[in-house]
């Protein structure tokens, strides 16, 4: 008898909630896997799809989002071996599905803690509430793979954007890994899309597309690269988070600094009557 | 050849007369190969069109645009907005060509020819009891009727699919031929509704009948019922223009409507267009496309070619 042939799995690009290749047809190798290494066009299709997921994702309760977000965190902890086997530290797992509860537990808690009423001079109720800003495109930093992916996705998701994340070139096993956790767990398709490949090729067509509202820089390391970007941002005003400092500790308190920037205040004036 | 086709020029104009000449002309067209007509369309669909030849094809797509509402809750404002669209697609672009037409129903004609006066937009109404063609022929005569007073200089007018399908060939064409005078001078479109016609040789019937009893262009579907126009459909009733022309000598034009909701389809159309019917038809004359949120998504595309980044919904109207 024959001996069995393995089925080799090749990593995929993760928009709107499926797995296609590159439109372009292109991969590249990561220990020994072929990757796809996503275009231009991927990146719009990821717009579109992320596009598309804004109203349901941001109109769905805090509660329910949360609930998603819970979800996710369990079938992370069950792939723990998986990610382990990709060459992920198992502590760091450990880690991400802290954070990643962390971040899920603020669902239903933000829009308390920075919304609230406002005192003015007049007959008005005067109410802040926060809202997710849209479509969030991020560039994810390149180590740790996991923890540093989960630290960023989770802060934009958790307060009902939706992310078109450019993952580590270098590491893009993980975030493909963690798009089958995503796509397992009751959270809509498109919410999250993934693009693996160069930071050069796709980074530059998110800063400057005018249907994404925000984007964090997180994984730029380039100076240059980072200016430019932010300089393409500029022309739809997008909301922007710096890159981090090469000597980021992702394992510290991330702090509420990345659900905060990724929202718009709404004020509402109400008359108050007698 | 020129004998030949005056012959059968007026031999084909002797069909209308009879319900027995036109039953046995119209069943004695070849059957369409379905398999095969999926297959060239979807064939067609693969070509890859970019740069230049892109950039061409977007214009000709938006020129060749019937920017349609017909809604219940259409407004003389709402109209008026989506005239005022089709002059200037893109007002943040004065090389933007404007769009075919603007096509609505009957009532709303006025309101959008006070706008498009003098523009060289067409005006294109509905006509003859759109979308279901239900009613008795007084009133759908009445309607064109109206709606040509009232400015309309295309009449999109819908066939009797319960006679065409119960196969009283006579009483459909002799209603497009009664459309078609009670139109006049306005071009006469005339929509088969495919989606209800159920197979390819019923497309290629229809397409043959309309043109038979005058029409001047045939139209896919109303845009109200699932299946609108289809690659293949399409496909048929090019083939069908094509013979048409070769035997009378008169050129129809074509449009599909409903269900072209991209860039990337329109050119796929385009493209069939081309390779069915040649560079005669690739003119706002003779091909159309029945569409609303094309248009938005052909000056996205426009747009992305223009200044190498792409745009978003937020900077188009919403329409």
């Amino acid at each position: 008898m024959s001996e069995r042939v393995a089925v080799r799995k090749t990593y995929k690009l993760f928009i709107g909630g499926k797995f296609p290749r590159s439109e372009s047809g292109r991969s590249y190798l990561v220990q020994s896997s072929n990757v796809s290494l996503a275009s231009r066009k991927d990146a719009r299709d990821a717009v579109v799809a992320a596009r598309a997921a804004v109203k349901g994702w941001a109109g769905a309760t805090a509660y329910n989002r949360g609930q998603i977000l819970y979800r996710a965190a369990e079938m992370l902890e069950g792939r723990r071996e998986q990610f382990v086997a990709l060459g992920v530290p198992g502590d760091e797992v450990d880690a991400a599905v802290d954070r990643w509860v962390w971040y899920a537990g603020w669902a239903d808690k933000l829009s308390q803690v920075y919304g609230g009423a406002n005192p003015v001079a007049g007959p008005y109720f005067n109410l802040s509430a926060p809202e997710p800003t849209g479509v969030v495109a991020v560039v994810a930093p390149e180590r740790p793979a996991l923890l540093g992916l989960v630290s960023v996705i989770a802060p934009a998701i958790v307060t009902g954007n939706t992310v078109v994340v450019a993952a580590s070139p270098t590491e893009p096993l993980a975030a493909v890994t963690l798009a089958e956790v995503l796509a397992t767990s009751d959270l809509p398709g498109g919410v999250v899309n993934i693009l693996t490949g160069r930071i050069t090729e796709t980074a530059p067509t998110l800063a400057a597309h005018m249907d994404v509202n925000a984007i964090d820089l997180t994984g730029v390391t380039d100076a240059d690269l980072a200016a430019d970007l932010e300089v393409k941002a500029a022309e739809n005003l997008k909301r922007v988070l710096r890159p981090a400092p090469a000597d980021h500790d992702w394992s510290a308190d991330p702090g509420v600094t990345r659900m905060t920037t990724l929202l718009e205040t709404k004020t509402v004036w109400h008359p108050k009557g007698v | 050849m020129t004998a030949t086709t005056t012959s059968a020029r007026s031999e084909l104009s002797e069909l209308g007369r009879s319900e027995t000449a036109l039953r046995t002309f119209l069943h004695g067209l070849p059957g369409v190969d379905q398999v095969g007509a999926e297959q060239r369309a979807a064939q067609l669909g693969t070509r890859s069109i970019k740069t230049t030849a892109k950039a061409q094809a977007i214009d000709l797509a938006i020129r060749m645009v019937d920017l349609t509402t017909l809604e219940g809750a259409d407004t003389p404002g709402k109209v008026r907005a989506l005239a005022a669209k089709a002059l200037r697609p893109d007002p943040a672009d004065p090389s933007c060509p404007h769009v075919g037409a603007v096509c609505v129903y009957p009532a709303m004609v006025p309101h959008v020819a006070e706008v498009l006066r003098g523009s060289g937009v067409h005006l294109a109404s509905v006509a003859t009891a759109f979308p279901s063609g239900q009613a008795p022929l007084e009133i759908k005569l009445a309607d064109t009727r109206a709606a040509v007073a009232a400015g309309a200089d295309e009449i999109d007018m819908v066939i009797n699919r319960g006679a065409f399908l119960a196969g009283r060939y006579k009483e459909v064409y002799d209603e497009i031929v009664a459309t078609k005078e009670a139109a006049g001078d306005a071009h006469l479109k005339v929509i088969l509704e495919t989606g209800e016609l159920a197979t390819y040789d019923n497309v290629r019937r229809a397409s043959w009948l309309a043109m038979l009893a005058g029409g001047d262009f045939i139209k896919t579907s109303t845009g109200k019922v699932p299946v609108a126009a289809t690659p293949p459909v399409t496909l048929v009733m090019l083939e069908a223009v094509r013979d048409f022309r070769a035997a009378t000598g008169r050129q129809v034009g074509v449009k599909p409507a409903g269900g072209i909701k991209n860039t990337k389809d329109a050119i796929k159309y385009l493209v069939m267009v081309n390779e069915t019917v040649g560079t005669d038809w690739l003119d706002p004359d003779w091909f159309r496309f029945g569409a609303s949120s094309l248009l938005n998504d052909l000056l996205m595309q426009r747009t992305k070619l223009t200044t190498g980044t792409y745009s978003g919904p937020d900077y188009f109207t919403l329409d």
